[in-house]
């Protein structure tokens, strides 16, 4: 079993503000759009290095979801940044028309991506964003799972013509994936090998898949990992693989099990290869107040709830 | 550069173009359509700095934006006759399988449509971003959008006003048909807004009004006017009052077009009243 450490904790959105950063340095056609939360999402070292190719467009997302789309036009490639709640929801309409369906070279940047937002409490607290940007056609969707992986990631997406969905969080999480990673997009990652139950983990839901196959492993049972941070396109074949080999898995978000990653791979299964499958994620249900751990824990969107629900579906084998 | 003559010439044939289409399919928005055939007419043909050909970016050219997709079949129309796809396509209009979409889309790869629009109240946002490119690449081309006056009920146009005065956006024209109808009825009834003119110059635009929106002299001097004023830190619009179902005398005058298609007989009755003046597709 590999050894997973860290030594170091840091917020996911602070891995998008360094690859936009990075991207400020190194591609001249990124610009960056925000609707009023730029010390939220991190984009200070973006916009102090290049003021002239940032858009401060005040707390009007609808506006700024169709000036992305404009941007495009005559080459640019922006980044338009906020809460996950105010980049989905709110705009989905403007999303749907103007990015997705005109096919535009759009980065949509969600920050406080679900329960881990905290204290702010459920108007905040969006868990149903990757459901509404995975059913948009061409829209590919990213939830990285800590800070390189996030910077990697935002790195990554401008490379990609077509409309993107990043979405990231507010909490500090152990960083354990390397810095000098290569973030490919669709393409799982396979974190540990294990033949009992497959445990697929997206977002800050991958440190907890890993915390929950030491205690399986001392349990004597042994958990393939898969980290899948690219929702959309889903990387079906690792999915297959993985569960020809346990015969069960376990899917963890942070997210509401109806519309979330684990849904995509109910579905990958149903059609390739059936098998029994448990969801760690929102049960369709609002968040509420309180801190991150405590939320993860009262909603069981953590390794102790990975390792119950990993025993369940092996007993269902 | 045509002679009025010529665009009112176009102008007939487009009118033809558009009703024979939306009768073709019993489906589409002829009332709207009518009312902004000088518009588009002049615009295209008289007004903007265009390309030969048509790419995404539209770098060194003028470029515009129709904000009310569910016009269509004048947009559809006029970009045909100006070239940039066969005239004869023109009758695939709301067929399957179709580049002419029920309303315009890039998704069909129909050359002159930069983006899909429809769900009112989002072009004037997607302009003023093209608008902020021109300027980031030092391309003194301008941008041109038009929205419909019962679209300003959308909340998001305030919003796009708002930023637009803000940030100088001054290389954008958008001009906001009035023609004082909607689907439900008159604009003053259905939600009443008030001065538009009021409104726009207290966010901050320069407002022109064109009381003849129909006319293609008054719209060349009006937007040649407008012109004029870019690059003064304000962004401009031009209010431009049409008459809904213009150049058809039984579509005029109600909002009863806005959405309907005429039948055999209407047909023939709006086609005697426009002849044809550079063939029918």
């Amino acid at each position: 079993m590999k050894e997973y450490t860290y030594t170091e904790k840091k917020d996911t959105r602070s891995g998008f503000g360094a690859g936009l950063a990075e991207l400020g340095r190194t591609n001249p056609n990124v610009v960056a759009l925000c609707a009023d939360l730029t010390p939220s999402l991190k984009m200070g070292e973006f916009i102090k290095e290049n003021p002239e190719r940032f858009f401060q467009v005040g707390i009007a997302e609808a506006n700024m979801m169709g000036m992305a789309a404009g941007m495009t036009i005559g080459g640019k490639i922006p980044f338009a940044g906020t809460f996950a709640n105010f980049a989905t929801g709110r705009v989905y309409d403007q999303i749907r028309q103007s990015i997705a369906y005109s096919g535009k070279n759009v980065k949509i940047c969600a920050s406080h991506a679900g329960l881990t937002l905290g204290e702010d409490g459920a108007t905040h607290q969006i868990l149903e964003d990757i459901g509404l940007m995975k059913m948009l056609p061409g829209m590919v969707v990213i939830n990285p799972c800590d800070y390189n992986q996030t910077k990697a990631a935002t790195i990554a997406i401008a490379e990609h013509n077509g409309p993107v969905y990043l979405r990231f969080g507010r909490p500090s999480v152990p960083i354990f994936t390397p810095a000098d990673q290569k973030f490919e997009i669709g393409k799982a990652i396979q974190l540990q090998e294990g033949s009992d139950v497959t445990i697929i983990a997206t977002g800050h839901l991958v440190w907890e898949a890993l915390e929950a196959a030491k205690t399986l492993n001392d349990k004597g049972i042994s958990a393939d990992v898969i980290n899948i941070h690219t929702i959309k396109p889903l990387d079906e074949e690792a999915i297959i693989n993985s569960v020809k080999k346990t015969g069960c898995v376990v899917t963890a978000e942070e997210h509401n099990i109806l519309g979330g990653l684990g849904e995509s791979v109910a579905r990958t299964l149903a059609t390739n290869l059936p098998a029994p499958q448990e969801f760690i994620g929102t049960k369709d249900t609002f968040g509420e107040s309180g801190t991150p751990a405590q939320l993860m824990e009262k909603y069981e969107l953590n390794a102790e709830a990975i390792v119950k629900a990993s025993e369940k579906v092996i007993s269902r084998k | 550069m045509p002679n009025t003559q010529e665009l009112q010439d176009l102008t007939t044939q487009v009118r033809r173009d558009l009703l024979r289409m939306v009768h073709k399919v019993n489906s589409g928005h002829p009332g709207g359509s009518l009312g902004c055939a000088e518009f588009l007419v002049t615009l295209y043909n008289e007004i903007m700095d265009l390309k030969p050909g048509f790419d995404m970016d539209g770098i060194d050219e003028d470029v515009f934006f129709l904000s009310n997709g569910h016009i269509s079949p004048v947009f559809y129309s006029v970009l045909a006759r100006r070239g940039y796809f066969p005239v004869e396509e023109l009758s695939t209009f709301r067929l399957l399988n179709s580049r002419l979409q029920g309303h315009p889309t890039t998704h069909e790869g129909l050359p002159g449509i930069r983006m899909a629009s429809g769900s009112l109240g989002q072009g004037l946002s997607v302009a003023i971003g093209a608008a902020q490119v021109k300027k980031m690449n030092n391309d003194s081309k301008l941008v041109y959008c038009l929205t419909g006056d019962g679209e300003l009920q959308e909340g998001q146009n305030w919003e796009a006003l708002m930023y637009a005065s803000a940030k100088g956006v001054d290389n954008l024209i958008a001009t906001v048909d009035l023609n004082g109808k909607q689907i439900d009825g008159p604009t003053d009834e259905v939600l009443n807004m008030g001065s538009v003119k009021a409104k726009f110059e207290a966010f901050g635009w320069t407002v022109l009004e064109l009381k003849e929106g129909n006319n293609i002299e008054a719209l060349i001097e009006t937007l040649n006017k407008a012109k004029g004023l870019t690059g003064n830190g304000k962004p401009i619009c031009i209010l431009m009052e049409t008459e809904m179902g213009n150049g058809v005398d039984f579509m005029m005058g109600t909002h009863h077009w806005h959405g309907m298609a005429p039948n055999d007989d209407q047909l023939a009755d709006a086609l005697a009243q426009n002849k044809e003046t550079l063939g029918d597709y």
